[in-house]
């Protein structure tokens, strides 16, 4: 059946292979703006004193920078891949619930474009309150413009985004496997997107509940934040954080679902250790609930509370390292094939590591009180966002390109693209721990000569752009292989999970006949081969509109309180509504 | 190798010069042993996991290993074991950095947008930006904010406190030499974060008597006629009076105390050297010396702008 | 509606749509749970009054509480009454359920005017802001219920609804004794256990 083309098909596509690409290109285009961002950013730090650009256009630089990558390209990168290769990896047709699924990536789509238009608005009122907007800083009377507005709604619209869709993986993974996939067959990057999911569906009503107070605050005069009538500002700080925290292990768990799915497979050998990997991920879901405090280390919560918070830290490190070991392990005694997936998998490996151990460093408050909030968190977040969680998606993305676009992307231009990652990254984050610990704080738009981080400053933008010319060389290569990428058949790695299993790409109804599943490398093993069931009739959903038009409901909403009209809250909820109820009643067969 | 790449480092945290700085850099020394190892480990398997198991041509498919349940309680045991050696020495020194010692110089912070207010409560001293303390004497800074969230930090003399309006927070420590040390607000308070800055000046208890006895004393009036006298009057006439205090004279709460501005060595939080060329420019427009500050242009005439630096030079 | 996930096998047993509601319930507990805990971390620290002994009505509050909890049971006999096919008891107790969340709702309105002539609003002091915020966040939930159910009534008396909805039904009451429970949550700690 061939599927259909053309806009409309687009716009309400329930198809998780299109809904899967349909993120992958936003993020990626969000991924691009974060890193121009952080281009700039680098350029004012180049030299002490610059005046590139003006403090207020900084400020509002590493905000964005840091919610862009954080929300609007990190993250739905990985759903991109949830999207894409979780319902093939458990044998399904699709997601539980399709057209649920098309309204997460509308509103993530809604969402990222409204925070991103107050770029456009006279005076660009970007927000400009840091990623982690702090109280009191983001009150009224300190932030008077609607930066802050743009930025507390855009994060909610995302935050809706997100919880719908940790609700359908969870149902997805839970309930749509083919039969014979036990949850102890599952491949090892489905059960990471499932406890990432996990993470999303608790996490994001707490910052939920963060943002109505600070937009209560700031939009109806009340005091949660706002010490003068008893409130306090770390009342934020801990809503954020109990956030924050599992936030960034919904970061993190999905690019080592990757790479243990890319080191098994180019080096011939399964996974090591597959049962422990998988407990270790689902018990740093639980164990990252219980750490929150350290990022309030000099805040002043008092000796007890500064130990417990240590003591939750430095045990979540253990399962962490359990999982590196697991991967080293693989790799003993494989043989090994140096593909660009491979490469960056094992270039994960090499700088999250970096990045785990700064982290430990962390761990202990009063060795905290000289890094924390300066370049060396910086040089932190870094090595584990980017050397850990961009490093993994890369190699998902070069991994998985060819079963979603039928082409594999070029293996000499992909190594080009990662030498220069990987150089430019260490480039620019590695000084990094000098400056920190040399006393150069973040998020200030510029620091004295005298500071003597010169050089150090300039060496990191150099390598920043570095970075910079590595995604020019991906971004070629993504360009040409459209054309001139060698086309690939079903299994062009020899992976051993059931995505491996169908054309590249796959039709609309992904497998002629849902295998029946008897082994963790179902491809691999040859020992009992399934027995092949007479293929049925294949149903594939049609499209609907109702996800596209609910969805615009709720950028509407968020109007009301930046324009100080009731209207828009009553027009877009009547927009959501009606498209929910159209949606419902909908005659649509899975 | 630092020395190479810039340097001297006025801010670094790895020259401590107190107590709580030698025990925070005692214990972090420790740590970054302990995570150098790890890393030679863990990156040496890697490097040697790469080199030596790339794939040969027409070599064997290779043992198909599931796992191996002693080396998954080894490798378990072993971080936690070094985890313990780094958590008996952080609550250890949590709980020994946290409580002051006995006969403390007290010393108030309040952290405003974007100066800092210092306050002596047993001296009766109230001045701003730069604070003087007696070496080998400790001291105990109690920290709070007037506004938004700011934390006070001189790296050498130890870790940071955040600054938060409403609530009360400590350092205790014991500075152990003689110095000039800087340091800056390390928590984002918006528009001119980075230009809130500080100095600490640690001096023999003999100096740091000699500049007590001048912050308490109130600067005598200028002689009449004299240019400091002029400047005086435009002080008044200009309005500074009612942001600053200068003892005696005027009693602003919104500014910084400038009764012995004279005698301080950089200005507007420690951006600028105190001399009169950038006394003269921040006067004429402050917002354009540091974005968003609160102080506007004061429209000083050509004629009064001389007269008005020399009475703030004036008093030392 | 989408009856996909009932006409599949799913690996769990267990319906989708009901699968995915209780994830929803999950995911609401912290909801509730922030909202709440921050109502008894703030309690006692405003530093104006009214307080909550002194604006609270127990009595009245308590009346409010018993219908919605009676709506649970007419929930329960509707979904019953689906389940068995009884359309005509359905559409009665399914009628009932929106009655009573109306008059919820009703309540909820009388004691948010009330409070507000009585001095108490959201900017007032960190009681009223916390105490609107929550009892507000859980009288939307009420009100989306009513809507649902109304919706659902709607159709009864259309002939669209029968026992092959039963499951829709089913998950419609989930979140209606959901709501409830969470109120008897907020009853308990900020009415009867008010400092």
């Amino acid at each position: 059946m061939s599927e259909a083309t053309g806009l409309k098909s687009w716009l309400t596509t329930t198809d998780h292979k299109r809904i899967g690409l349909l993120y992958f290109w936003t993020a990626f285009a969000f991924l691009l703006i974060g890193g121009l961002e952080a281009l700039v950013i680098r350029a004012q730090l180049a030299r002490p004193d610059s005046q590139l650009v003006s403090a207020d256009t900084y400020n509002q630089l590493f905000t964005m920078h840091g919610t862009t990558m954080v929300f609007l390209a990190l993250m739905p990168i990985g759903a991109a891949f949830f999207n894409y290769i979780v319902p093939l990896q458990i044998g399904a047709r699709d997601v539980a619930f399709p057209r649920l699924n098309a309204f997460s990536y509308w509103v993530f789509l809604l969402g990222g474009l409204f925070m991103n238009a107050s770029w456009f608005l006279p005076g660009h009122p970007a927000p400009d309150g840091g990623w982690f907007g702090y109280a009191n800083l983001t009150a009224r009377q300190f932030s008077p413009g609607p930066n802050i507005d743009f930025w507390l709604l855009g994060l909610q619209i995302l935050g809706i985004a997100s919880l719908a869709a940790g609700f359908n993986f969870i149902v997805t993974i839970l309930n749509l496997r083919a039969p014979g996939m036990k949850m102890m067959r599952l491949p090892v990057f489905s059960w990471m997107t499932l406890v990432t999911s996990f993470l999303i569906i608790t996490a994001f009503p707490v910052i939920t509940v963060a943002l109505v107070y600070l937009m209560f605050d700031r939009v109806f005069g009340t005091h949660f934040y706002l010490p003068a009538a008893g409130g306090s500002p770390l009342l934020w700080q801990h809503l954020f954080w109990l956030f924050g925290h599992p936030e960034v292990y919904i970061l993190i768990l999905p690019a080592m679902g990757v790479i243990s799915e890319v080191l098994p497979t180019f080096s011939r050998k399964p996974l090591f250790g597959y049962t422990v990997v998988v407990y270790s991920g689902v018990l740093i879901g639980f164990m990252g609930w219980g750490v929150w405090s350290h990022h309030m280390f000099a805040v002043g919560l008092g000796p007890i509370a500064d130990s417990v918070f240590a003591l939750t830290t430095m045990l979540i490190a253990i399962p962490t390292g359990v999982k590196i070991f697991n991967w080293l392990a693989t790799l003993w005694g494989g043989q090994l094939r140096l593909t660009t997936a491979m490469c960056f998998a094992l270039g994960f490996i090499a700088l999250f590591t970096v990045g785990g151990l700064s982290g430990i460093s962390h761990a202990s408050p009063p060795a905290d009180l000289q890094q924390t909030d300066t370049y060396y968190v910086v040089a932190h977040i870094h090595y584990v966002l980017f050397g850990g969680t961009i490093m993994g998606l890369f190699a998902g993305m070069y991994y998985w390109w060819p079963k979603m676009t039928g082409r594999l992307l070029s293996e000499p231009l992909g190594l080009v693209h990662f030498w220069l990652t990987f150089i430019g990254m260490n480039l620019t984050f590695f000084p990094m721990h000098f400056i920190g610990l040399l006393g150069m704080p973040r998020r200030i738009y510029t620091y004295s000569a005298d500071l003597g981080l010169s050089q150090m400053n300039m060496l990191s933008t150099v390598g920043a752009f570095l970075i910079g010319v590595s995604m020019l060389v991906f971004v070629y290569n993504m360009w040409r292989t459209r054309r001139h990428g060698a086309v690939a058949g079903p299994n062009p790695w020899g992976g051993a999970t059931l995505e491996w299993a169908t054309p590249s790409p796959p039709p609309a109804h992904n497998f002629d006949v849902i295998p029946t599943v008897t082994s963790r490398l179902p491809l691999w093993d040859t020992k009992t081969p399934s027995p092949t069931p007479a293929p049925g009739p294949v149903h594939v959903p049609a499209g609907s509109w109702w996800p596209l038009v609910a969805a615009v409901g709720l950028p509407v909403m968020a109007l009301a309180p930046l324009t100080h009209s009731v209207w828009f809250a009553f027009v877009g909820a009547g927009i959501l509504l009606y498209g929910i109820y159209r949606w419902a009643y909908e005659p649509f067969e899975v | 190798m630092l020395a190479a790449c810039g340097g001297p480092y006025p801010q670094s945290t790895l020259a401590p010069r107190s107590d709580f700085g030698v025990a925070i850099d005692r214990l972090f020394t420790g740590i970054f042993w302990w995570a150098l190892v790890v890393f030679v480990v863990v990156e040496g398997l890697l490097l040697f996991s790469v080199l030596r198991f790339r794939r040969r041509e027409g070599a064997p498919a290779p043992k198909q290993h599931h796992g191996h349940t002693a080396l998954e309680i080894a490798w378990t045991l072993a971080p936690a074991l070094i985890l313990v050696f780094i958590a008996v020495p952080t609550v250890r020194t949590i709980f020994s950095t946290d409580k002051g010692l006995p006969g403390a110089l007290r010393v108030e912070v309040v952290g405003h947008q974007w100066w800092w207010e210092y306050r002596y409560p047993d001296l009766g001293i109230v001045t701003a930006n730069e604070l003087h303390l007696p070496v080998d004497r400790p001291v105990a800074v109690d920290i709070t904010s007037a506004d938004v969230i700011h934390s006070w930090w001189t790296p050498a003399l130890g870790g940071k406190r955040d600054a938060t309006p409403n609530h009360h927070t400590y350092l205790a420590f014991r500075p152990d030499s003689i110095g000039m040390y800087m340091g800056q607000c390390v928590e984002f308070c918006g528009a001119s974060h980075a230009n809130m800055r500080l100095r600490t000046f640690v001096e023999s208890d003999s100096a740091f008597q000699a500049w007590v006895a001048a912050q308490r004393g109130t600067p005598a009036p200028p002689a009449t006629g004299s240019v400091e006298e002029a400047g005086r009057q435009a002080f008044q006439r200009y309005g500074c009076i009612g942001c600053h205090t200068v003892a005696g004279f005027s009693s602003g709460i919104i500014g910084p105390n400038l009764t012995h501005i004279g005698g301080r060595t950089t200005i507007a939080a420690g951006m600028m050297m105190n001399t009169e060329d950038h006394l003269r420019r921040w006067i004429e427009n402050p917002p354009a010396m540091k974005p968003g500050a609160m102080m506007p242009s004061m429209h000083v005439s050509a004629t009064d702008l001389p007269a008005l630096i020399a009475y703030l030079q004036s008093l030392k | 509606m989408s009856h996909a996930a009932t006409t599949h096998h799913t690996s769990m047993g267990l319906d989708s749509r009901k699968m995915a509601f209780w994830a929803f319930i999950g995911s609401e507990c912290l909801l509730f749970g922030s909202l709440i805990s921050t109502y008894l971390i703030y309690q006692g620290r405003s530093v104006s009054g009214p307080t909550p002994g002194e604006i609270l009505d127990i009595p009245v509050t308590s009346v409010s509480t018993f219908d919605l909890l009676m709506s649970s049971l007419w929930m329960v006999l509707a979904l019953a009454a689906v389940q068995r096919g009884d359309m005509k008891w359905a559409k009665i107790w399914l009628f009932g359920v929106v009655v009573g969340g109306a008059i919820f709702i009703g309540f909820q309105i009388y004691e948010f005017t009330t409070f507000v002539h009585e001095g108490l609003t959201l900017q007032t002091n960190l009681f009223g802001a916390t105490f609107f915020v929550l009892t507000g966040t859980h009288g939307a939930h009420v009100t989306v219920g009513v809507l649902w159910m109304g919706t659902l009534w709607v159709r009864a008396l259309q002939g669209k609804l029968g026992p092959e909805h039963a499951m829709t039904v089913e998950i419609a009451g989930l979140y209606w004794h959901f709501v409830d429970v969470v109120w008897i949550a907020i009853f308990t700690l900020v009415y009867l256990l008010h400092k």
